[in-house]
């Protein structure tokens, strides 16, 4: 096997009686990749990650994490990696001191070495000034750092991230993803899921999970530039915003149309449509204040894929 | 042993001490158990009130009812001056029992000759008309008089003057006053014992699934019998400062008598607590929800043991399919345990073969458990 690849999965699948939850997905994580998994809300993203550590069995397809199989090495798996649930693994009764000594204790770090360690973890994120404040008495962004901490405590090779920044407010996301890189950039691969579009920017490559299946997998920029045709914005009045809707996903040229906050996403096979969907606008009445091609966000990426998923 | 239980036996001690409810829950409820169910089960009859038609109305009538109302078992609720009223006070409920002394009461005592008194005694409430009975032959028998002159019947039966052929000379052994609790509070401590175990282990790893804690313990390397072993030693030992709360109720507060070894109870009970934390663990592995472990475990530990053991109703009166269910429950064999150290004093070499079936029952219920649980973790 390739000794640079942390993640190899190929084919994973996992049913629930007859629900498929993950449908044959396969990628790869190199070590010091982040590697984002985006997807709606019940996609599948967390199985997959369940499967990954060990938690659930896969009922077909294949997982290697740290070089051992997720199915038949499950303890070896959990030796090298770190999890961090999408609920934190933390004891609310218990200090964020307290929280760290446990899980150096499960893992095995007694002694000086582990208690050396328990304070650079605690440093790393910022927790030392809280180390007798109990878990459940932390802010989110906290917690969730501490969360962090707790699962890399014994310096995993592999980590997997399930929404790790769900419920956290913005600064402390960021800090996050601070942290993240940083760790990536020392090696560490790093597995995190979100459905924070915005958060995706930061991830090395990408894989958009739709309904179980992988529906893209790359790098951000190379799935923004996969996204065929132009993406254009429309603006116009606030009340206008759903007979525009209405006009431009009928409109001929538009391949797709979608709301974009206050704005509309059009798809078009080239910038030489925009004369011609404006002026379909104003023959409805509508003033369109601006039309003009964008960089597509990742947002747009997802939207268009799932379109076209949902529409094949 | 591994190095991995001991954070996790710290851990469960930190969460225990750090939630006061868990600690009351702990701590306090045993007790609290023992206290009502003590006094609340307690089929001592006393304080029964007493009507007293007295027609004789001299001092060895007085003094006859004296007798009875020096103790604690009866009251004088009613004294009464004629059949009428004597009638009413026993039908309204007033007295449970009547004392009718005929007039001619003292002088027959006077002469040597027989001087019969009679008692009604309301059968309605039989437990109560029965136990009442038999104190007032007990009381009876140690005035002077003799018991053919006190005539107990269960309301207005005909007078019977035959004298008693035969002379009972009972001898209650191990419970002499044959006091309730003497017999009660051994087998409550064994239900208390029993559900606290189930109830205990079951909430605490119940806990766990519903915090999403658990998911965090399953990636970790920690072993499936690590994490037993660490969730149920602290267990082991809070169910055995359980059994200290409620030896010290028992002796200091109901006067049961410790008369057995202290030590052999404590293995006993240690033994016991272990087959009923692998219930609990037993019915973690089948529920993740707090509500639903506390029912079950309730439901499997408090009803056998209540009902199946021998605590309330005698196993030889049962029918013989609830019999042979009652093999099956360690309550039973524990209360052969318990009452004998407490009551008779006696150890091993009674009870040995309950011991070894306590412990078979632990052993298997800890390896079934472990085999469910380790399915989980997969």
């Amino acid at each position: 096997m390739n000794s640079e690849l942390a993640i190899e999965v190929t084919d994973i699948t996992k049913r629930f009686g007859r629900f498929v939850a993950v449908d044959r997905v396969s990628f790869q994580v190199r070590r010091g990749e982040v590697f984002g998994f985006l997807g709606p809300n019940g996609s599948g993203k967390s199985t997959t990650i369940r499967m990954l550590c060990g938690i659930l069995l896969p009922t077909a397809g294949t997982g290697r994490v740290a070089g051992f199989d997720v199915a038949r090495q499950p303890e070896r798996v959990r030796e090298n990696i770190g999890y961090m649930s999408q609920k934190f693994s933390l004891y609310e009764e218990l200090t964020v001191q307290e929280n760290l000594d446990f899980f150096a204790g499960i893992y095995g770090l007694a002694g000086p070495g582990g208690a050396a360690r328990r304070e650079e973890v605690m440093a790393l994120g910022g927790l030392a000034s809280y180390r007798n404040v109990l878990a459940r008495d932390l802010p989110g962004g906290l917690r969730q750092r501490l969360a962090l901490a707790s699962a890399i405590l014994h310096r995993p090779s592999v980590l997997f991230l399930d929404e790790p920044t769900a419920g956290v407010d913005p600064i402390s996301r960021r800090q996050f993803w601070d942290l993240i890189r940083a760790m990536a950039a020392a090696g560490t691969a790093v597995l995190v899921t979100t459905h924070y579009m915005d958060e995706a920017e930061h991830c090395h490559a990408l894989a958009f999970i739709y309904q179980g299946r992988l529906i893209a997998t790359g790098p951000p920029a190379r799935l923004k530039a996969g996204l065929q045709g132009s993406l254009v914005e429309v603006e116009v009045e606030p009340g206008q915003l759903l007979p525009a809707l209405t006009v431009l996903q009928t409109h001929p040229l538009a391949r797709e149309a979608a709301m974009f906050g206050a704005a509309l996403h059009v798809t078009v096979d080239s910038s030489e449509a925009i004369p011609t969907l404006q002026a379909s606008l104003t023959a409805r009445g509508i003033a369109a204040r601006r039309v003009e091609t964008i960089v597509p966000s990742l947002e747009d990426v997802f939207v268009s894929l799932v379109t076209r998923e949902v529409g094949a | 042993m591994s190095s991995r239980i001991w954070p996790i036996m710290r851990k469960e001690f930190l969460e225990i001490w750090r939630d006061p409810r868990n600690l009351g829950f702990v701590l306090v409820m045993p007790v609290l158990m023992l206290l009502l169910y003590g006094y609340g089960i307690s089929s001592d009859v006393k304080w029964v009130p007493l009507a007293v038609y007295d027609r004789d109305g001299r001092s060895p009538a007085r003094e006859l009812v004296r007798r009875f109302t020096s103790t604690e078992y009866f009251v004088v609720t009613a004294q009464v001056g004629s059949l009428r009223e004597f009638r009413r006070a026993i039908d309204t409920g007033q007295a449970k029992v009547g004392l009718v002394i005929p007039e001619d009461f003292s002088q027959n005592l006077a002469a040597g000759r027989p001087a019969p008194i009679q008692f009604v005694v309301d059968g309605s409430d039989s437990n109560t008309a029965s136990i009442a009975v038999g104190n007032i032959a007990a009381i009876g028998k140690s005035t002077e008089l003799t018991p053919r002159d006190l005539r107990p019947q269960i309301l207005v039966a005909p007078k019977l003057e035959t004298p008693v052929p035969i002379e009972l000379r009972t001898w209650v052994w191990y419970n002499p006053e044959l006091k309730s609790s003497n017999f009660l509070i051994p087998g409550l401590t064994a239900v208390i014992l029993m559900m606290l175990a189930a109830m205990l282990t079951s909430l605490t790893v119940a806990r766990e699934w519903e915090r999403g804690t658990m998911e965090g313990l399953i990636a970790s390397p920690l072993r499936p019998h690590e994490l037993m072993i660490g969730k149920i030693l602290p267990y082991v030992v809070i169910g055995l400062v359980d059994v200290v709360f409620i030896l010290l109720v028992a002796v200091f507060l109901f006067r049961v008598p410790m008369r057995g070894s202290l030590t052999l109870l404590m293995i006993s009970s240690t033994i016991f607590l272990l087959g009923g934390l692998g219930i609990g663990l037993f019915i973690s592995a089948a529920t993740k929800s707090v509500q639903v472990a506390f029912q079950l475990s309730t439901l499997a530990t408090m009803l056998p043991a209540l009902l199946l053991s021998g605590f309330f109703y005698p196993i030889e009166n049962m029918p013989p399919i609830l019999q042979a269910i009652t093999y099956l429950v360690p309550a039973r064999y524990f209360l052969v345990v318990i009452r004998g150290i407490f009551l008779k004093g006696v150890g091993l070499a009674v009870f040995w073969k309950e011991l070894v079936f306590l412990s078979v029952f632990a052993v298997f219920m800890l390896v079934a458990s472990s085999a469910k649980f380790r399915k989980r973790l997969e």
